[in-house]
């Protein structure tokens, strides 16, 4: 019971501070409520007890990705960014991208109510008591099973670190 | 059917009810501890200086903290004209929730944590208590006001460089473990028989600097650099919205190195404590506050009043009664179960005090950092350390299984490794000095400084 009011809490509040994110106005008032989506996220995440999921988003995103781009914000004279004309540019593709989302979550309610077992996956709920620690789960799957796919990931990074200070970098 | 009810029961309030309590307890008493740190700050200050410091309100300005309290809780409540109202709003709470969120994952003794023993444990404690950065960064936008918007930006920037630096030195510490549970982290330290500060120093090194950077303190207190900021992000903040942001900034003291005393010097263990012969040691404590008491005593007849003697008097009987609290579990076999709580507690308590101590001592020491050395010091000289500190630490770990070395041996292998990141160290500074050589040391475009 108290699970479900936790988990329509958090789906409510994700769900309405992304539409409020895209609808301000003002760019600091965005980055609050995509923080505030982060952390309802976060807080599902520690729902279904993936704790390191769950602080993995709140450091990397909410601590580190956000602190970057509120910084960035403040760089920018908020006065002159808000008279330029904003979602103009990408309209329709914005609603092609946007149908095509919808006609894929529909498909899979549409099949998963046709037929009954088949369309979304039925999970066996594990006694929490008896999940392994999430951090011992996550290392395993990244440094055994996943590790040359993780490897790849890291050296794309790196090479987008790079590019990136090559950029900036003076030309003297 | 009624006895499964009454279990039902139970546990709900285990789990809800207690840690609620323990939360809403903290909430009640931080406030308190807070304005006694600021106190013994005051006092520190004015000691390092030649001055008494507050002396009016209670003995030795003993209550000095409630007065301030309450001028604070009194004072008028202005928010300017172009701030962005709710923004300036949640700033300071924001801060205040981090600070006060992320207490709830240390363990102060085996016995006492307020949240349930998460798996998670530091990484919850850090990356929690590191949210507050955005009460300072909103606060000083929603401002509307330049010194503030600069305080902000400062505090941001130092935030993200500092980060790196203090995660890499957990990062080493925790090689040693390989786990993230606090209580684990300490049964780890009292398992080895030595302190993880000594296995790995340079990463205690680390974040010590970086958590001093963390929490806005001095040397690294940019961003309110009240010589060139007024007061940076609290610049437009007053009366009992600035007290919040000022019990962020301590709060946040305490949990940085409530951190460093469960990673590095051991949590709540006593000196020494897998060594039987120094179980003497724990009468240490109780001697301590005995000795408290006594001076107490002496210095009775010189207070002017007969309110202050009296005063003076009730600390000598309180320090007293926590004495005989901390001596029964040793002597007492009654008493013997309530050892861990009692002595860990104590134990840890005088940990997280002699780190703060240190901060207070290091900001009355070293002038303030111009806000382009504080940004090199981080760039150019903690993180490749601390990256080399990671390498060689993982290097003299495996070497230590290999020769199975346990304890006090791994000094063998970690030594070397301190002494090796340490010359790597000298290295990096020594090509960071040649490079400003060859470069205008004004040509660098200095964008925050003031």
């Amino acid at each position: 019971m108290l699970d479900k009011i936790l988990f329509y809490f958090f789906a409510a509040v994700a769900v309405a501070s992304a539409v409020l994110m895209v609808t301000r106005r003002n760019v600091v008032h965005s980055a609050i409520f995509l923080i505030t989506a982060l952390l309802a996220t976060a807080g599902i995440f520690l729902q279904l007890r993936a704790e390191f999921l769950f602080i993995v988003q709140i450091i990397l995103y909410v601590g580190g990705i956000m602190v970057l781009f509120v910084f960035v914000i403040m760089l920018v004279n908020l006065d002159v960014a808000l008279q330029q004309i904003q979602f103009a540019r990408q309209k329709w593709v914005a609603l092609l991208v946007a149908l095509a989302l919808a006609g894929q979550v529909g498909l899979m309610f549409w099949s998963s109510g046709k037929m009954p077992g088949q369309g979304l996956p039925v999970l066996t709920a594990a006694v929490a008591s008896n999940l392994p620690p999430n951090s011992e789960t996550v290392a395993h799957s990244l440094f055994d099973a996943y590790l040359l796919p993780f490897e790849i990931a890291s050296v794309l990074l790196l090479v987008a670190m790079i590019g990136a200070v090559v950029m900036a970098k003076k030309r003297t | 059917m009624m006895e499964a009810l009454l279990h039902g029961t139970i546990d709900f309030l285990k789990l809800y009810w207690a840690p609620l309590l323990c939360g809403v307890a903290v909430v009640a008493v931080l406030p308190l501890i807070v304005g006694y740190i600021v106190l013994v700050e005051r006092k520190l200050m004015a000691d390092m200086q030649a001055r008494l410091g507050p002396m009016r309100v209670g003995p030795h300005g003993l209550l000095q903290p409630i007065a301030d309290a309450v001028k604070l809780l009194i004072k008028e409540d202005i928010i300017p004209d172009n701030a962005d109202k709710l923004v300036f709003w949640l700033a300071p709470v924001l801060s205040v929730g981090a600070a006060l969120l992320s207490l709830a994952g240390l363990a102060i003794g085996p016995a006492f944590q307020i949240a349930q023993d998460i798996n998670i444990g530091i990484l919850f404690v850090v990356g929690i208590s590191a949210l507050g950065i955005f009460g300072i960064v909103l606060g000083g936008w929603a401002s509307n006001s330049h010194y503030s918007l600069m305080g902000a930006l400062r505090s941001s920037a130092q935030l993200v460089s500092y980060e790196t630096a203090a995660g890499m030195a957990l990062v080493s510490a925790l090689l040693f473990t390989g786990t993230l549970n606090i209580k684990s982290i300490v049964e780890a330290q009292s398992k080895e028989g030595i302190w993880f500060v000594m296995l790995a120093p340079v990463a205690f090194f680390t974040y010590l600097v970086a958590s001093i950077a963390e929490t806005n303190r001095a040397p690294f207190d940019l961003p309110e650099a009240e010589s060139e900021l007024v007061a940076g992000y609290m610049t437009e903040f007053s009366g009992f919205r600035w007290s919040l942001y000022f019990l962020a900034e301590y709060a946040n003291m305490i949990v940085v190195a409530s951190v460093a005393t469960t990673l590095f010097l051991g949590g709540w263990l006593r000196p020494f404590a897998s060594v039987p012969w120094l179980n003497v040691l724990d009468f240490l404590p109780a001697l301590l506050m005995v000795a408290v008491a006594a001076y107490c005593v002496v210095r009775v007849p010189k207070q002017p009043t007969r309110v202050q003697q009296s005063f003076m008097m009730a600390v000598a009987g309180l320090c007293f009664v926590v004495g005989l609290a901390l001596v029964a579990p040793v002597v007492l076999p009654v008493a013997k179960p309530f050892y861990a709580g009692i002595h860990g507690g104590f134990w840890f308590i005088s940990k997280v005090s002699l780190y703060i101590y240190f901060f207070m001592w290091l900001r009355f020491t070293i002038p303030r950092y111009r806000f382009d050395q504080l940004m090199r010091l981080g760039w150019h000289f903690l993180i490749p350390l601390s990256i080399i500190n990671v390498l060689l630490v993982g290097v003299a770990l495996i070497a230590g299984s290999y020769f199975h070395l346990q304890g006090w041996g791994l000094l063998l292998v970690t030594t070397p490794a301190a002494v090796i990141t340490l010359v790597a160290a000298l290295l990096i500074l020594a090509v960071d000095k040649e490079r400003d050589a060859r470069h205008d040391p004004n040509a660098a475009s200095d964008f925050y400084a003031g």
